[in-house]
């Protein structure tokens, strides 16, 4: 089963310590289903394994007690024989989570510069979730978000400057501004929304796996072989459409995959506070299809387990649930104060931030210079610059827009007193005719 | 020719078959097909749209031996297996529409021909359904989805309401959502309060949304191929003591406009707008009306999001008098809307404020007595239309 082959491998940890074989008590360390090793985490205790003594570490007889350490310990980093990825592979993910972090930060700014309004929630923290799915799926898979959903329409290829001009409210934004931060959508890129209440997306997600199947099996055109991911929180999973939905998927083994950024907080409401049994990634069991937790924080565990769990869909094997431990470094959105979430906390996660870690990743392994990942940094800040200038240079969407999209067929407007469908009379589609 | 309609039994006068002089069956088939461009709806599409003008004619008649006498539950179905066996994205989801065929039989046999993902019984989930439904629409299937009861679709409303009718507009027009809802509601014959709800107020003012109601074969059919053509999502009411109506349907294939309203029987006196049960409840009391020298026109709208004001407008100018009954509550229902159009568009026209029989703002009581009181009974449409003709009113 594709569970016992995720929690059968041994994935090299992007954190200084490494103990193969030992059991993994490392809140920071593998993606294995059995859980109750890792209760830990989230009671707030931070445990690490140190191999060996003292700050000297890596030469000499390695010991693999588990000893809890109230700091990590700092020592040389091992060498890895094989990287998990290639230099071009590093590279590209490198530049996504650069790009979603640099997007994220530049919205901050245009909000407090009123250029934004409204609910705006930054992803900043959990790069590593969509970097390591998105940038596993090929071009037709479909992915569905929610309102977090900025960093996944940019890993999935919607290009900053249109995601910029929706959130200024341009008509050169995605959904020419209709939509805005929470309703990012792409036909071109398979971006299936955008959804402002939880939960909402997931149904939406399980029907385009849905057709997947359907293309496939009634209208025999095996060339479709469309995988969805559909990413939602942990707050979501307590809603019933999580449930239903995880229910249809493994019944009709639905080609999707469940993501959960699980960043312990629903705005203000502690995870623990609000669900009775905690760990997500059990729930999949209850219907039938692998349940998997992984460190979120962690691009290459992600990339694991998102290649292992399309893979499975992919091949009509049905539905996965993979639980990403993660967490958000700002508030639930801009508006929040984010007043309860304690200092050691916040802490405890900044240390673990997925870009610092695969920087030091991709230096410590020769997959990229200095000077390579500086030239990344430079490129996707003058990529989001630029996106900023086309958004204030765009257009706002003139009156005439308000009414063009409320039906694909505009004949649902219906017919006027003077027997013309109203569409053709043009001083209603200019808006300026009485509804 | 005639065209035999039988009206159910009202709950308040014994069961018997009534005949209706002909029936002025007024609609217009409107080609479907080729004639919409598949391209993105970003903009205004130039529609090459027939100018409703020709609203005078009838439809082909159907004589006594063409055509053949079908009941509206398995009209419903034939429209359903002609689309499906037309297009093979148009799929059915819902509650035993499967192997058991369908609560109301509307899906008889679909499964057997069609197989079991093309008619797909789903557990007991629609807010997810519905929903699941709405995303295969997005990514290129046009899906059924069935309430099996109207009102279970309550559970269903915030896909309805932000998916099914938002997506669209927040996309910016990138995905359409040809969906079709349907399912039986309106009061029935001592379901409950549960099962007895008239929806049609609850989804009216979501954007996005358009709303039919059928109430012959005829229209059913007509209605539901037209649905199912549509790229908007679009609710069909169905009611629930309307699907043993018979009628003698055409065989060649037709399909009815979703905007356009029936006028069921030309008058002079006054304008009756009704739709769905209330049609056949407002054509038994014509029986009297006519018979004590009144002549109503009556209109069933069927389209109850948008109104079809030509039709509308134009019998109202010719009668100066407006009757709306409906089954909808009488707070925020279609009467409402409606009455508020008319006003709108038409106050010139008026002698005297449009009138609206609704049903009363009650949960739907178990008890015969005081379900009746809660519907329109053909007696009080009666009694309403003899006060605003003898100007008592």
């Amino acid at each position: 089963m594709a569970a016992s082959s995720l929690a059968s491998r041994a994935v090299a940890s992007l954190s200084p310590s490494i103990s193969t074989g030992a059991s993994r008590d490392d809140a920071g360390s593998s993606s294995v289903v059995g859980f109750h090793k890792r209760s830990s985490a989230f009671t707030g205790r931070r445990v690490r394994i140190s191999s060996g003594h003292g700050s000297s570490a890596a030469h000499g007889r390695r010991s693999c007690v588990v000893a809890a350490t109230a700091a990590p310990v700092k020592e040389s980093p091992p060498k890895i024989a094989d990287a998990l990825v290639t230099r071009e592979e590093g590279l590209e993910l490198y530049e996504d989570m650069i790009l979603g972090r640099c997007f994220e930060d530049m919205c901050a700014q245009m909000y407090y510069r009123s250029k934004m309004f409204g609910f705006v929630h930054l992803y900043n923290g959990q790069e590593a979730v969509s970097t390591g799915f998105v940038k596993a799926l090929k071009k037709d898979d479909y992915i569905c978000s929610t309102y977090r959903d900025h960093v996944h329409a940019l890993s999935k290829g919607v290009p900053a400057r249109q995601v910029m001009s929706e959130l200024f409210g341009k008509a050169t934004g995605c959904c020419r501004g209709q939509g805005g931060s929470m309703h990012m959508f792409s036909k071109e890129h398979r971006l299936l929304g955008g959804f402002a209440f939880i939960g909402e997306g997931i149904p939406v997600a399980t029907g385009a796996a849905f057709n997947t199947k359907y293309s496939r099996e009634v209208l025999k055109d095996l060339s479709v072989d469309a995988v969805t991911l559909a990413f939602f929180g942990d707050g979501t999973c307590n809603n019933g459409q999580f449930f239903e939905c995880l229910n249809m998927a493994a019944l009709w083994k639905l080609p999707i995959v469940y993501v959960v950024e699980n960043n312990l907080w629903a705005i203000g409401m502690d995870h623990f506070r609000a669900t009775s049994v905690p760990e997500i990634w059990k729930k999949g069991e209850a219907f039938g299809m692998p349940g998997v937790h992984v460190d979120g924080m962690d691009v290459l565990k992600v990339r694991e387990v998102a290649k292992e769990a399309i893979a499975r869909a992919r091949r009509g094997d049905g539905p996965t649930l993979v639980e990403c431990e993660t967490y958000r470094y700002r508030g639930h959105s801009l508006a929040d104060p984010d007043e309860l979430r304690k200092p050691e906390q916040k802490n405890k996660y900044a240390v673990r931030d997925p870009i610092a870690a695969f920087k030091k990743y991709l230096l410590e392994n020769g997959l990229a210079s200095e000077a390579d990942l500086k030239a990344i940094e430079k490129k996707i800040d003058e990529i989001v610059e630029d996106a900023v200038e086309f958004a204030d240079a765009s257009p706002l969407p003139p009156r005439s827009q308000l009414l063009e999209n409320v039906f694909a067929d505009p004949r649902g407007f219906g017919i006027g007193p003077d027997g013309k469908y109203r569409c053709e009379d043009p001083a209603f589609t200019a808006g300026t005719a009485e509804v | 020719m005639a065209q035999k309609v039988l009206v159910p039994c009202s709950s308040s006068s014994s069961c018997g078959n009534v005949q209706f002089s002909p029936s002025r069956v007024h609609t217009q088939a409107i080609a479907f097909g080729g004639g919409l461009s598949q391209s993105s709806s970003r903009k205004n599409k130039s529609l090459a749209l027939k100018a409703v003008a020709a609203k005078g004619e009838t439809s082909a008649p159907v004589t006594a031996k063409s055509g053949h006498e079908i009941l509206l539950f398995d009209a419903l179905r034939e429209g359903l297996e002609e689309e499906m066996a037309r297009d093979p994205t148009v799929c059915v989801m819902g509650e035993d529409v499967g192997h058991y065929g369908g609560s109301y039989k509307v899906t008889k046999g679909l499964a057997e021909k069609f197989g079991d993902l093309r008619v797909l019984d789903t557990p007991i989930c629609e807010n997810s359904f519905t929903g699941m439904g709405i995303g295969a629409a997005m990514t290129g299937l046009r899906t059924v989805v069935e309430g099996m009861n109207m009102g279970f679709l309550l559970l269903a409303y915030n896909q309805i309401s932000n998916n099914a009718g938002m997506l669209h507009y927040t996309s910016g027009g990138q995905f359409k959502i040809p969906v079709v809802i349907r399912g039986p509601g309106g009061v029935g014959k001592q379901l409950g309060a549960e099962h007895s709800q008239r929806l049609e107020s609850y989804f009216q003012s979501v954007p996005g949304l358009q709303m039919v109601a059928c109430s012959t074969p005829y229209n059913a059919k007509g209605l539901m191929k037209a649905a199912i053509r549509s790229d908007n999502p679009v609710i069909l009411y169905e009611h629930v003591l309307l699907y043993n109506l018979k009628e003698r349907i055409p065989d060649e294939e037709y399909v009815l406009c979703l905007e356009e309203a029936e006028l069921v029987r030309p008058g002079k006196d006054i304008t009756i707008l009704t739709y769905s049960r209330m049609r056949h409840f407002v054509l038994q009391a014509a029986k009297t009306l006519v018979e004590r020298g009144y002549d109503p026109e009556i209109i069933d709208i069927r389209s109850l999001k948008p109104f079809d004001l030509f039709t509308i407008g134009n019998s109202i100018k010719k009668t100066h008098k407006v009757l709306i009954v409906e089954e909808c509550m009488r707070t925020g229902g279609i009467g409402a809307s409606l009455r508020a159009a008319i006003v709108d568009n038409f106050w010139d026209f008026l002698d005297g404020r449009p009138e609206c029989l609704s049903s009363q703002d009650v949960p739907t009581p178990y008890a015969a007595t005081l379900e009746d009181a809660t519907v329109v009974q053909p007696a009080q449409i009666i009694v309403k239309v003899e006060q605003m003709l003898q100007g008592l009113i």
